[in-house]
């Protein structure tokens, strides 16, 4: 990687925090529901760039705290926005990083995640009834990082997970839905939390992974597809988990996602020469993170976190 | 955002901010809670933040009135993502027992210039459960008209399957599928829902009935573009969990046979013949000679057995996933 080729970093953290203070841009107003993402996003890419100190811990809890809802129990996307498990485990990312989830009613919030799993053992999105495989991992991480997970049904939520498994080894965001890298990512997370990885065909599937990387290096997410940076995470992060990454060219996709890095002004675009955006800077950087690329934090792969930050929550037993 | 159609209810030919409509006239504007903002002075950015201001003041006072519908109406023309506005919708359409018909066609308006939206498709579903088994077809043209834009749409797909096996419709979907691979015989969608059809449709009698013309179907697919991931694993997965089917099919190792007789560096072909020899395929003299040809090309591998061989081949033509092809070649010599 020494052919000029390297991660802009301080580049990219001048980026997301100029991002974060612009609240009157346009990105900004279409993206108001999501902020409580936005600030994943950012903020752990701050982190796995050693570079956290960047913002007030303390500004950024309270705003967080804002986004929650007492009575139910859940985050909105947003102040004044609606609970939903999405901006939920943001939420609960982001205090991690701090180190800070005492902010939380621990349980309050671990009850309206476990209370959104359905008979069959799927989760709902909230109160609405939207059902993803998304969910199912999403619900899992959060009560895993809360230590709650014996709030439900472990084994029927990883049976519903399981009847989503196609015939290439890949998983859909329902039972018979189209294998894509992003759902597999939320169905394999869900699978390692719960220590059920039996159920993955672990050939299969990392043959089916390691198909995705075109020639250019980069990774798509489904056959015919084209490459895209943010697959850099979902399919590592999977390749990971069922310890099968080492089938991927790891140098080609590094300069893939080095050649979408906006070298002036910071931000990592989807592809080469595409307007960059704080999502694909956080894919790109999370992406680079597990490749072990020098100077930014490792990552875990299953909690989309910093290592350190899920050590942190692991290996102390006070709960 | 298509430029001629209007989808929201409230607009009319000249928008009227509504701080100056007389039937918002007793609202008092409720801004986003998150910070200082800077005065901008661009008009969308106002039209914006007006619509949205007044939206939060009946969205916090549970407003469920006609003058809200309007409004989430024209803050959904503003961003079709924010899924708060949706929720107050929905509750709104509740309370006024509004006609779900027309908010059908109200939320397919916008579906059409947003296919990629989570919240739209959310909504339709949860109109389809309102109004029950008569809508499944109007269900299944529309999922169409998604698709002939972008037949890769996974939105679009996850609601048509689920609109499949809740409401029915299946009788046509296999000819569908088939249209769509003539179409584009790449589209991995439409493989996989044409695996869905299948092994799920009540009509077709399940994988077993199927398996004989399905498997005939998809060497037509492969020999015409051998490149082509899709129907290679769908031919393996007509036979999942059935190893001993798969070997006696003598029509799973002709079509690598003659793949690998114009290219015989296809990669799909390769591995194919590897995972048949792998579950006990014992080699018939043309694939042995075949193999033959191509180690006769590379004295590097001349004295590997059969299967290592393939691993050889596999790691020249696929460099990319050099590690996954030696990987394999590890299992083979370790289990003769």
């Amino acid at each position: 990687m020494g052919d000029g080729r390297e991660l802009a970093a301080e580049k990219h953290v001048r980026y997301i925090v100029t991002v974060e203070k612009k609240k009157d841009s346009f990105e900004s107003l279409v993206m108001e529901h999501i902020r409580l993402n936005g600030a994943y996003w950012g903020l752990t890419t701050l982190d796995l760039l050693h570079k956290l100190d960047a913002v007030e811990p303390d500004e950024v809890i309270q705003w967080i705290m804002s986004c929650y809802h007492p009575e139910s129990g859940g985050f909105g996307g947003n102040v004044g926005h609606d609970a939903h498990v999405l901006y939920t485990l943001s939420a609960v990312q982001v205090l991690c990083l701090f180190d800070r989830l005492d902010a939380l009613d621990v349980d309050k919030v671990a009850d309206y995640i476990a209370g959104l799993q359905n008979d069959d053992g799927s989760f709902s999105g909230d109160i609405w009834g939207e059902v993803d495989t998304r969910f199912s991992y999403i619900a899992i991480c959060t009560l895993s990082l809360l230590h709650r997970l014996h709030k439900i049904n472990v084994q029927k939520a990883v049976d519903y997970i399981v009847s989503c498994k196609n015939l290439d080894g890949g998983f859909g965001a329902m039972p018979g839905g189209e294998s894509h890298a992003g759902q597999i990512f939320c169905c394999v997370g869900a699978l390692a939390i719960t220590g059920s990885l039996h159920h993955v065909d672990r050939d299969l599937l990392g043959w089916w992974l390691c198909e995705r990387q075109c020639k250019e290096g980069g990774l798509n997410g489904r056959p015919e597809k084209l490459a895209d940076v943010c697959y850099s995470w979902w399919v590592l992060s999977s390749l990971i988990m069922i310890d099968r990454v080492h089938w991927i060219d790891k140098d080609k996709l590094a300069k893939f996602i080095l050649n979408c890095q906006d070298k002036e002004n910071g931000g990592i675009s989807d592809r080469p020469d595409n307007a960059v955006d704080i999502y694909h800077t956080y894919f790109g950087v999370a992406g680079l993170s597990l490749m072990e690329y020098p100077g930014v934090k490792p990552m875990d792969p299953a909690y989309a976190l910093p290592l350190d930050v899920v050590n942190r929550i692991f290996l102390r037993k006070e709960h | 955002m298509a430029p001629s159609s209007t989808s929201s209810e409230g607009a009319t030919d000249e928008w009227v901010p509504p701080s100056r409509r007389p039937e918002l006239a007793d609202v008092v504007p409720v801004p986003q809670d998150d910070g200082p903002h800077p005065v901008v002075p661009i008009a969308y950015r106002d039209e914006f933040r007006e619509v949205m201001d007044y939206f939060r003041a009946l969205y916090f006072a549970g407003e469920r009135s006609v003058r809200a519908l309007h409004l989430t109406a024209e803050a959904i023309d503003l961003n079709p993502g924010n899924y708060t506005v949706w929720h107050f919708r929905r509750l709104v359409l509740e309370a006024l027992e509004a006609n779900l018909q027309e908010e059908m066609n109200f939320v397919d308006q916008i579906a059409e210039c947003n296919p990629k939206n989570y919240q739209i498709w959310h909504h339709k579903r949860w109109l389809v459960e309102k109004l029950g088994p008569g809508i499944a077809n109007k269900e299944h043209e529309f999922t169409r008209k998604i698709l002939a834009m972008d037949a890769k749409n996974y939105h679009a797909w996850s609601h048509r399957q689920w609109v499949l096996q809740a409401l029915g419709g299946w009788e046509t979907e296999l000819q569908y599928c088939n249209q769509l691979l003539e179409e584009d015989v790449f589209n991995n969608s439409a493989w996989n829902q044409r695996y869905l059809v299948i092994t799920r449709s009540p009509f077709l009698g399940g994988l077993a009935a199927m398996r004989d013309s399905e498997v005939d179907y998809t060497i037509e697919a492969i020999l015409a573009n051998p490149q082509n991931e899709s129907p290679w694993r769908y031919l393996k997965g007509l036979y999942k969990g059935e190893n001993d089917f798969l070997m006696a099919d003598e029509r799973i190792s002709d079509v690598c046979l003659k793949v690998l007789k114009n290219d015989s560096t296809c990669v799909f072909a390769l591995s194919l013949l590897l995972d048949l020899l792998q579950i006990g395929l014992q080699p018939s003299d043309e694939l042995r000679g075949t193999v033959e040809a191509m180690k006769n090309s590379d004295p590097e591998i001349a004295d590997a057995d059969l299967a290592t061989a393939i691993c050889l081949i596999l790691q020249k033509c696929d460099p990319l996933r050099i590690n996954y092809w030696s990987w394999y070649r590890t299992t083979i010599s370790s289990q003769i």
